[in-house]
């Protein structure tokens, strides 16, 4: 064992973004005929590497497709990279999207134990936590409702109790907590607390650079599937907030220089109007 | 996620795997179950009626059209359809149990063999189920002609079960890894099954096929029934299934001296097992050499 809990090393993802996806086999022998079967590459992340030791908490942080939620996707197996590799040392509960495993025509009693065997948890196992689950998601009076009459947010509550029934050695974290009320959501954030006291290793995403700061002490920055920097959170989300501020300032310039140069046309356009007008 | 999970013995991605998930197979196919008997008004009653429906439309029709009577027709054409609607349900419920999962798959990781296997399991629970029908019907039949035409040889279906079982997975795995690359598969598979019902002997009976092939031969032409019908009882795993099933069933309670064609021989298990294996490595192989790729064409 090494002494990393998540070794992610020079990791590759490769999509294929071809303009029209070929999804059955008449067009697939027509393109095959025609040799037009293209594969555009276009990878996700790039030769990202990211060494996590045990209790460690880190954000990961970006713009909008940067490749955060594929990095997160790779540490919890569901996507496999195409170069590099990726080790992971004990288990991992993975909060990608809440809910991922709901049936909405079960009830949620009986979404419990089916998100429960999902997550890769025993019968038994679920069966023994089954009343704290229940109390936790604060659900008692809908056990036996089927969850398709259910709001978002009793959806969330079902999806993050079952998901954080016991203590994982990795918690995975993506944005998910959005949903839900102001109390739900603070008992949330308390629970992923008492899990980090415990020495579980967190992987958080979140745009809130508050949020962040206050789960986290490590950091990774990514943009367009390459790591601009990792280490210490304060350093990284200072850079980072900079980097945001900029880019919005330069924004506002373009906005105000476009604006300028329409008010020049808007005027010459009078100009020119007022100039006939006397012609005449 | 506890100490034995975490110690788990199989190969990720293997189809070993699965055992890693036995308590999520047993929900999955209980969900199934469920759902399809929840709230719906006739719920058990109807997966018994309506194969006895079918089962008296077709005989009415099919003992008017043949001139070569079949013994205890409806008995011969409930194994044979019975047997038949279990390989075609399961597989083609196999299918698409990728593409359905899809948003599942995208969130959490799970065994990729689960979906297809739940699918196939559920409808060999529900095939057992459906064997009620048969049973009323043997029941009615044995009131007609005042003798019980049950007997010891039934409970030999149970091999008959897990051949087709073991078939219906190895197909089930190869289709639904097809479907996620090309989804009109499903159509093929249709337009397939169709003709499949066709070439398993489900109404009519090898007798005809051999009677066609003596006349052929007295006559001094090549005798292409025979070939035809060695064709079908060698290589349509669904009719050695169905045949085997008769063998069990129908066959012992016939009282006019069977023919030749119906007989079974160790040979025919020794086929039919072999028919399931194959087909099993064919699936599981295949899955298993695609299954990674799936994420990008879900």
């Amino acid at each position: 064992m090494s002494e990393y809990i998540v070794d992610v090393d020079n990791v590759t993802v490769r999509f294929n973004k071809a303009s029209e996806n070929i999804d059955n086999l008449k067009e697939y022998f027509v393109k095959l005929v025609k040799h037009e079967l293209m594969f555009k590459e276009f990878l996700a992340l790039q030769n990202v590497s990211l060494k996590i030791k045990p209790g460690e908490a880190w954000a990961i942080i970006g713009t909008n497709g940067s490749g955060k939620s594929t990095l997160l996707k790779v540490i919890s197996r569901i996507l496999k990279p195409y170069k590099g590799s990726v080790t992971v040392n004990g288990s991992v509960a993975s909060l990608i999207e809440l809910g991922a495993g709901i049936d909405p025509k079960l009830t949620a009693r009986e979404n419990i134990y089916l998100n429960g065997c999902i997550l890769g948890y025993s019968k038994k196992f679920v069966e023994e936590r089954f009343d704290e689950i229940v109390e936790f998601s604060e659900l008692e009076d809908f056990l036996d409702t089927p969850v398709k009459n259910f709001s978002s947010g009793m959806k969330s509550r079902l999806g993050f109790s079952v998901a954080t029934m016991v203590k994982p050695d990795i918690l995975i974290v993506d944005e998910v907590l959005s949903v839900g009320d102001v109390l739900f959501r603070k008992k949330c954030m308390n629970k992923m607390n008492e899990m980090l006291a415990d020495g579980t290793t967190l992987l958080f995403v979140s745009h809130n650079m508050d949020t962040c700061k206050n789960m986290c002490d490590h950091a990774l920055w990514l943009n367009k599937g390459e790591v601009v920097m990792s280490g210490e959170i304060e350093a990284i989300a200072d850079e980072y907030m900079t980097t945001i501020e900029e880019r919005k300032a330069k924004e506002k310039a373009a906005k105000k220089k476009k604006q300028k140069e329409l008010d020049k046309k808007a005027k010459e356009i009078e100009e020119k109007k007022k100039k006939k007008k006397l012609e005449q | 996620m506890t100490a034995e999970q975490k110690k788990s013995k199989f190969k990720e991605g293997s189809f070993l795997e699965l055992l890693n998930y036995k308590d999520l197979l047993y929900q999955l196919v209980a969900r199934d179950i469920k759902l399809k008997y929840r709230r719906s008004f006739l719920g058990y009653v109807w997966s018994v009626l309506n194969p006895l429906l079918i089962m008296i439309i077709m005989s009415i029709v099919f003992t008017m059209l043949f001139t070569k009577k079949t013994e205890l027709f409806p008995i011969y054409l409930m194994c044979g359809r019975t047997v038949f609607e279990f390989i075609k349900t399961a597989t083609d419920k196999a299918l698409g149990s990728i593409t359905d999962n899809a948003s599942l798959l995208k969130k959490t990781y799970v065994s990729k063999f689960m979906f297809p296997m739940s699918k196939i399991t559920a409808s060999m629970v529900d095939f057992v189920f459906s064997l009620g029908a048969l049973v009323i019907l043997i029941v009615v039949y044995s009131f007609k002609y005042h003798r019980a035409l049950f007997s010891f040889w039934n409970f030999g279906i149970v091999i008959v079960i897990i051949e087709a079982y073991i078939f219906a997975m190895g197909l089930g795995f190869l289709l639904a890894a097809l479907n996620v690359f090309f989804r009109d598969i499903k159509y093929i598979y249709h337009a397939v099954t169709t003709m499949w019902i066709y070439c398993s002997a489900i109404f009519y009976n090898m007798g005809s096929f051999y009677d066609k092939g003596a006349k052929q031969l007295k006559a001094g032409g090549t005798p292409y029934a025979l070939y035809l019908a060695k064709l079908i009882e060698y290589f349509n795993p669904a009719y050695i299934y169905i045949k085997q099933f008769r063998a069990f069933v129908w066959a012992p309670v016939c009282r006019k001296g069977l023919e030749s064609w119906a007989y079974v021989h160790p040979t025919d298990f020794a086929l039919g097992f072999g028919y399931a294996f194959l087909m099993f490595f064919i699936g599981v192989f295949a899955f298993r050499k695609s299954q990674d790729k799936f994420i990008l064409y879900i």
